[in-house]
C-alpha cells in the first residue's frame, strides 16, 4: 500500500529487548490497549512504525504530483476547485502524518532528507502518469479506494497517533473516492470519446492498483511481526480480494471492462484475478517505473527552491526574538 | 476542431461583474499552479486555501454576471470559452509565479487593495454585490494578513530574500495603477452607487503598503509610470499561455459534459 517498502526484513535492525518488558508490551498490545508516544515500547516497532507512517506521509505528498497535474487544466470550474482542495487534503493527510511519526522521535526534516535522497520509499502507484482528465477520476475512484480499504483497518491500529489520523484521514479519501467515480460516472455517460478515455484510464491503473496491496502473502517477510503487534489486521491478498470484490460490481455499474480477461468468479462470489506481473511491481519499487525521476525531481526543486525562503523566515523569527529580548532588557 | 468564442452583451454591469470574476479566476489560478510545488507544506496548503477563496469568489462573479446578462451563457462559458481580448483581468494577477516572492508581493498588492474594495462594495446598492462582497472580504482580510508577514519576514530575512522581495517589488509595481483606474463604463455605475469607485481608496491603500514596505525594510520604486489595458482585453504575453493550458479540455471536446 501506501508502506511497501516495509516488505523487507529488518531482522538485522531489531534489538534485543528485555524479555520481560517485551512480554509487558505484547500484553497490552493482545488487551487491545493503545500505545501512546511516551509509552514503552520495542525500538523494533518504534522503528516499523517510524517506517510505516514516514512512508505513508511521503506518498500524500508525492501523490500530490500526479493530480496537480491537471490542477490548471480541470475542465469546469467546479472540478477545478474539487480538485485543487482535494490535493490540498493530501497535503494536510501527509502534515498530519509526519506529525504523527514525529511523535516517535524522528523530525520531519530527517524524515523528509530520506525520502528526497531517495532511502526512503512512498507508494508505487505515484510513479505512474496522469495523462488524461479520466485519470483524475481513475485515481480518486481506484487509487483513494484501495487506499480506503486498506486504511479502514489501521483506524485501530495499535498506535494512538497513527490510529487517530487514520480516523480523519479515512473520512477525507471516502469523499475523494466518491468524487472519482462520480468524475468516471459522467464521462461514461458522455461521447465516445469520453467513454474510450475514460476505459483507457483503467486499463493502464487496474494492475497498478491492485499491486499497492503490496506483494502476495506467501512472498511478505513483514506482515508477522506487524500482524503480532496490530499495527497491520489483515494481510495483502485478503485486502486485496476485499478491494477487488468492492471495485469489479462498480465497473460493471460504469459499462467499463476490467482489462483482465483471465478474472473469474468463484463460488463464494469472489472475482478472482489473473496472475498480476510481480515483476512489474519490482522495477517500479526499484525506481524503474515510469515517473521515479520525475517525481523525486519535482520534491527535490520545490524543496531547493523553498530553501532560501525557510532561511528567511528562521533569520526573521532569530531577529524578532533579540530584538524582543533586546526590549525586554531596556 | 476549434470551438467559437461565445459572445456577451457587455452592459455596464456586466462588464463590471466580469472584470472582478477574472481578477480573482486569473490569480487564483496562478495560486493553484503552486500546488505541490510550495516551499514548505504549510505554505502549500495556504496558497491553495487563497487559490480556492479566489476560485469561489470568481464562480459566484459569474454567477451573477450570466444573471444579469440573461443569455445562454454561465460561469464555465465565461471563464473557458473566452479568449485573451475579451478577458478583462488586471494585468498585475495574470503575472507569472516567478519565485515565492514575487507571488507574495503580487498576493500583497493584490489583496490589500481587494480587501478595501470588498469593504466598500458591501455598501453596493445592488444586493448581490453587496453580499459577494461580505463574502469576498472576510477571505480577503486573511490575505492581506498573510502576505504582510511574508512581505516583513522576506524582507527583513536574509540578504537573499531582501534583494528577490525588493526585485519583485520593482518588477510588479508598474501593474498597481490599474486597480485605481475607472473608465465611462464603470463610472455611471458609481454615480448609481453600484459599482465602488476606487479612487479614494488609493491613499489608504498606499499607506498600508508603505508601512509594510518600511517595516521589510524595502522600497518602493521611484518611477510613477503606470501600465494599463487589462481592463480592455489588452494584456501582457503571459494570459495567452494561461488560458491555453486552462481551456484545453473545453477547447479540444467541443460540447462535452464533464
Amino acid at each position: 500500500m501506501y508502506t511497501q517498502a516495509l516488505n523487507t526484513s529488518d531482522a538485522d535492525d531489531r534489538n534485543v529487548e528485555d524479555a520481560a518488558r517485551a512480554a509487558a508490551f505484547q500484553a497490552r498490545i493482545d488487551a487491545d490497549e493503545r500505545i501512546e508516544p511516551n509509552d514503552s515500547m520495542p525500538a523494533a516497532y518504534r522503528k516499523t512504525l517510524t517506517r510505516q507512517i514516514s512512508q505513508h506521509a511521503h506518498s500524500e505528498i508525492v501523490g500530490m504530483l500526479p493530480e496537480g497535474n491537471w490542477i490548471t487544466r480541470a475542465p469546469t470550474l467546479r472540478r477545478k476547485a474539487a480538485l485543487l482542495a482535494k490535493v490540498q487534503d493530501e497535503c494536510g493527510h501527509g502534515l498530519y502524518l509526519y506529525a504523527a511519526a514525529e511523535t516517535l522521535g524522528t523530525s520531519r526534516e530527517e524524515l523528509v532528507d530520506a525520502m528526497l535522497a531517495g532511502k526512503a520509499k512512498y507508494s508505487s502507484i505515484f510513479n505512474y502518469p496522469t495523462l488524461t482528465w479520466a485519470d483524475i477520476g481513475t485515481i480518486g475512484w481506484l487509487v483513494d479506494g484501495a487506499a480506503i480499504m486498506n486504511q479502514i483497518p489501521l483506524c485501530r491500529c495499535s498506535y494512538g497517533p497513527y490510529a487517530r489520523a487514520m480516523i480523519r484521514v479515512c473520512k477525507e479519501e471516502s469523499f475523494h473516492q466518491r468524487q472519482g467515480f462520480e468524475i468516471m460516472l459522467t464521462l461514461c455517460r458522455g461521447t465516445d470519446e469520453q467513454k474510450a478515455m475514460a476505459q483507457d484510464a483503467l486499463n493502464r491503473w487496474w494492475w497498478p492498483v491492485l499491486m499497492m496491496f503490496g506483494p502476495p502473502d506467501k512472498a511478505s517477510q513483514h506482515s508477522d511481526t506487524s500482524t503480532k503487534w496490530k499495527i497491520k489486521r489483515f494481510s495483502n491478498d485478503e485486502l486485496r480480494q476485499k478491494f477487488i470484490d468492492a471495485t469489479v460490481p462498480q465497473a460493471q455499474f460504469l459499462g467499463l471492462t476490467i482489462p483482465d480477461p483471465e478474472m473469474k468468479q468463484d463460488e463464494a462470489g469472489h472475482w478472482l484475478p489473473g496472475p498480476i506481473d510481480w515483476d512489474e511491481f519490482k522495477q517500479v519499487l526499484s525506481g524503474n517505473g515510469p515517473c521515479n525521476r520525475d517525481r523525486l525531481a519535482a520534491r527535490r526543486k520545490a524543496h531547493d527552491e523553498g530553501a532560501w525562503v525557510r532561511e528567511a523566515a528562521a533569520a526573521y523569527a532569530a531577529k524578532r526574538k533579540r530584538r524582543q529580548f533586546a526590549q525586554a532588557a531596556e | 476542431m476549434a470551438v467559437a468564442n461565445i459572445q456577451i452583451s457587455e452592459t455596464p454591469l456586466v462588464l463590471y461583474t466580469l472584470r472582478r470574476a477574472d481578477d480573482a479566476l486569473i490569480l487564483g489560478h496562478r495560486l493553484s499552479e503552486w500546488c505541490g510545488h510550495a516551499p514548505t507544506l504549510e505554505e502549500d496548503m495556504a496558497l491553495a486555501n487563497m487559490g480556492l477563496d479566489l476560485l469561489g469568489q470568481a464562480r459566484e462573479l459569474y454567477a451573477y454576471a450570466a444573471k444579469v446578462e440573461g443569455k445562454d451563457n454561465d460561469e464555465d462559458k465565461f471563464a473557458y470559452l473566452r479568449d485573451v481580448r475579451q478577458y478583462r483581468n488586471l494585468l498585475l494577477v495574470e503575472q507569472p509565479n516567478g519565485d515565492f516572492a514575487r507571488t507574495m508581493v503580487r498576493q500583497f498588492l493584490y489583496a490589500v487593495f481587494a480587501d478595501l474594495y470588498w469593504r466598500a462594495m458591501m455598501q453596493s446598492k445592488d444586493a448581490t454585490l453587496a453580499a459577494i462582497a461580505a463574502k469576498s472580504e472576510k477571505e480577503s482580510a486573511y490575505h492581506v494578513r498573510h502576505a504582510l508577514e511574508w512581505i516583513i519576514r522576506l524582507g527583513d530575512g536574509t540578504e537573499e530574500s531582501h534583494r528577490r522581495a525588493q526585485t519583485a517589488i520593482d518588477d510588479l509595481w508598474s501593474f498597481t495603477g490599474e486597480m485605481f483606474a475607472v473608465d465611462d463604463s464603470e463610472r455611471g455605475l458609481i454615480d448609481a452607487g453600484i459599482a465602488v469607485d476606487p479612487a479614494p481608496l488609493q491613499p489608504q491603500w498606499l499607506k498600508t503598503i508603505t508601512t509594510v514596505v518600511n517595516e521589510a525594510t524595502l522600497g518602493l520604486p521611484a518611477s510613477n509610470w503606470m501600465q494599463q489595458g487589462g481592463r480592455s482585453g489588452r494584456h501582457s504575453e503571459h494570459l495567452g499561455h494561461l488560458l491555453s493550458e486552462l481551456q484545453s479540455l473545453q477547447r479540444t471536446f467541443p460540447g462535452a459534459t464533464w
